[in-house]
């Protein structure tokens, strides 16, 4: 059974078609890879998808759920957490309030709760913070936990992001270029931390890449985006031999 | 070595972290005890030593009417202030700090209501004692708290979730003329809404569902501002804020039934020092649980990026609606309070003026935090006072030091502080 489903997703900025007829069928636990060059509407799959824009046609559901006509907050509680190509993190919150606060769809208790410190309130945030440091653990930033995060190293902001998305209980993780701007040393790590929050929590991951090695090393399937168009998809090692993706990404770019 | 050693302890930086050090261990209860032992000395003493230091009376507020009236008589109400406050806090903190952390110790153990209820008490009798000293004490002492609670309110939109609203002073109006109103069809005989409904005497224990229906309807107000300001994201909040304002104002300065622009008076005395104090706990107390906790965490998230919080299932358009109603209903509230204790309001006092006078509190004090907020009113309070000779020329200074806060402070003195009750009323050693 599939897990996520897109079927024939077009979508246009005023005359710009960014993506068109896509489709993607994501098996539970599976991490398939989106590659391609810049501008080829990667994002603004992963944007479509999360409800940040609604696409022209096309339909996308969740374990058979349509999530067309959801708002982005929606769409997450039921199960999509993401991270972003450019990293949005609050700047002015600290890393645990980061992780805590994307517990916000599970909170048990309401505004009077909040407004009077009612034990259940008390309860909850409690219950919230422990899971916060056992995601916080997971990532090896349990000692950056009371840090406003714009002062954190490149790497720790990027791990930061990724527990925040955990902590919505996603069923599928988006990860929108995780290595952007990292050395190879961070690269081999961002693997190893990928790999186990994949065995840990069992979570299906979408992940777009532009370094090879990374999507050869993790996916299962790969998909190549050209001009919104999926040129070619199969496992890595097909990919990384077909003409097609050869010439329109792979030739422009060193073949690691 | 010795030279250098005897430099460094002659520097003012040196000087201060010495004081610092010498203090650092004396819990806020030995402060309350240093302060209620100064007021308790003024109350007996206060008047003999004002007329040794060539005072006319005591001076209200610290000296502050006197700087641009009698600026000759401000150093020896500065002398006075020392003698006061000053050497009687710092000598009874520092005397009392042993026990005091040993109280505060044991009461750790109990929950820390009942360690914030002792501190409660105690800064309750300190300032019910200083306000002895005269009416003017008293009516700015009270009106600095209400300002406390306007500050603190838009600070949870201006501040915390970093939207910009200017009606701040347009739902205090709402606050102050629905619980007016109130108040006097219900318990006052008068000419514009005939004899009382209700026996006078019932009204104080009422008067705090008054204020409540006040806050409702500023909350309300808030509700209209927000359908439109929020259904899309953009900065629309500031210049329908703005707007809505203004259609207080005259909509107001058009009602008859309410007085129109000579305004509405004669409301019952009942804001109280001892209401007023209750209201401004109540706030703080509600304000700050409000934003430590999750929920209202999502404010920061709304204004440091709405994309994320979106994408962390922050519902960000009830989350904005909620905070703006919630910031409206305590501007409310402080408006009934307000009303109920000038007892006079007109429409043209919750203008534009008004609102430099909040925001400067506000970006003075410090976004995103309570203390700052408890700063903010006090100190532009008290420069308000200062000013007061001034007359008109009063409203390009404050306006000005607003300008000039934000261009070398942006973010206010104390800003993204914790308000940690736990932590404040710790014992220090
Ligand atoms: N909000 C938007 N409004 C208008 N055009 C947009 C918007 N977002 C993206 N585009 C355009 O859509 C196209 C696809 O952009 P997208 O960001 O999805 O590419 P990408 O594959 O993620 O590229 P990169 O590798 O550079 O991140 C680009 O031409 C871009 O300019
Ligand atoms: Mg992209």
């Amino acid at each position: 059974m599939s897990l996520l489903h897109v079927k024939d997703m077009t979508h246009y900025f005023g005359g710009l078609r960014a993506v068109y007829q896509y489709h993607l069928t994501i098996a539970p636990g599976e991490i398939h890879g989106l590659i391609g060059p810049n501008g080829a509407g990667k994002t603004t799959v992963f944007n479509l998808i999360t409800g940040i824009h609604q696409p022209s046609e096309g339909t996308i559901s969740l374990q058979g759920k349509s999530l067309l006509g959801l708002r982005p907050h929606q769409v997450a509680a039921s199960g999509l957490g993401r991270t972003f190509q450019n990293m949005l993190l609050w700047r002015h919150m600290t890393v645990l309030e980061h992780v805590k606060l994307a517990h916000y769809a599970q909170i048990q208790y309401g505004l009077a709760g909040a407004f009077f410190g009612s034990r259940r309130r008390n309860a909850e945030e409690a219950r919230i913070e422990e899971n916060a440091y056992r995601l916080l653990d997971a990532f090896n930033i349990t000692r950056f936990a009371d840090q406003i995060v714009t002062f954190l190293p490149y790497g720790v902001q990027r791990r930061v992001e990724m527990a925040r998305a955990m902590a919505i209980r996603p069923k599928i993780l988006f990860l929108d270029e995780p290595t952007a701007g990292m050395t190879p040393e961070e690269l081999d790590q961002m693997i190893g931390i990928i790999r186990k929050l994949h065995d840990e929590f069992k979570v299906a991951i979408l992940l777009i890449e532009h370094r090879l090695k990374f999507v050869m090393e993790l996916c299962q399937r790969v998909q190549t985006l050209v001009f919104g168009e999926v040129i070619a998809e199969g496992t890595p090692s097909e990919i990384k031999k077909n003409p097609a993706v050869i010439e329109a990404y792979l030739g422009k770019e060193e073949v690691a | 070595m010795e030279l250098l050693k005897a430099k460094t302890l002659s520097s003012p930086v040196a000087w201060r972290s010495g004081i610092r050090q010498a203090f650092a261990d004396v819990p806020a209860l030995a402060w309350l005890l240093g302060m209620l032992g100064a007021v308790l000395i003024e109350y007996l003493w206060g008047d003999t030593l004002a007329v040794m230091l060539y005072l006319p009376k005591v001076p209200p507020l610290f000296g502050a009417t006197l700087v641009l009236k009698k600026p000759l008589l401000f150093p020896w109400a500065l002398l006075y202030g020392l003698l006061i406050y000053v050497l009687p806090i710092g000598v009874i903190a520092r005397v009392s700090a042993a026990t005091a952390n040993r109280v505060a110790k044991a009461l750790e153990r109990l929950p820390v209501s009942v360690s914030a209820l002792l501190h409660l008490v105690l800064l309750y009798a300190v300032l019910s004692i200083w306000t002895e000293n005269s009416d003017y004490r008293l009516q700015v002492s009270k009106l600095i708290m209400i300002a406390v609670m306007l500050t603190l309110s838009i600070n949870v939109i201006n501040g915390y979730m970093g939207e910009f609203s200017c009606s701040h002073p347009g739902f205090m109006a709402l606050g102050a003329y629905v619980a007016s109103v109130l108040t006097l069809v219900l318990f006052k005989d008068n000419r514009l809404f005939g004899p009382a409904l209700l026996p006078e005497s019932l009204g104080p224990f009422l008067f705090p569902l008054v204020l409540f229906i006040g806050g409702m309807a500023a909350a309300f107000g808030a509700l209209i501002v927000a359908i439109p300001s929020f259904r899309t994201r953009g900065d629309y909040l500031a210049i329908i804020s703005l707007a809505f304002l203004f259609i207080v104002k005259s909509a107001i300065e058009n009602i008859e039934w309410v007085g129109g622009p000579r305004g509405l008076g004669g409301q019952p005395h009942w804001s109280t020092l001892p209401a007023v104090f209750a209201g401004m706990i109540l706030c703080i107390w509600i304000i700050n649980n409000f934003v430590r906790s999750t929920l209202g965490k999502a404010l920061n998230a709304v204004r440091d990026n709405e994309i994320a919080a979106d994408a962390m299932t922050v519902d960000t358009r009830r989350t904005k609606m909620v905070a703006f109603m919630f910031g409206a209903f305590w501007a409310g509230v402080a408006g009934g309070l307000y009303a109920h204790e000038v007892r006079h309001v007109t429409p043209g006092s919750f203008g534009i003026q008004m609102l430099a006078e909040i925001l400067a509190m506000v970006y003075f004090g410090g976004l995103n935090s309570v203390i700052g907020s408890i700063v903010g009113a006090v100190s532009i309070s008290m420069i308000s006072e200062i000013l007061k000779p001034l007359g008109l020329y009063k409203w390009i200074v404050v306006p000005l030091i607003l300008i000039l806060v934000m261009i070398f402070r942006p973010t206010g003195l104390f800003a993204f502080r914790d308000f940690n009750v736990r932590k404040i009323l710790r014992h220090k050693g």
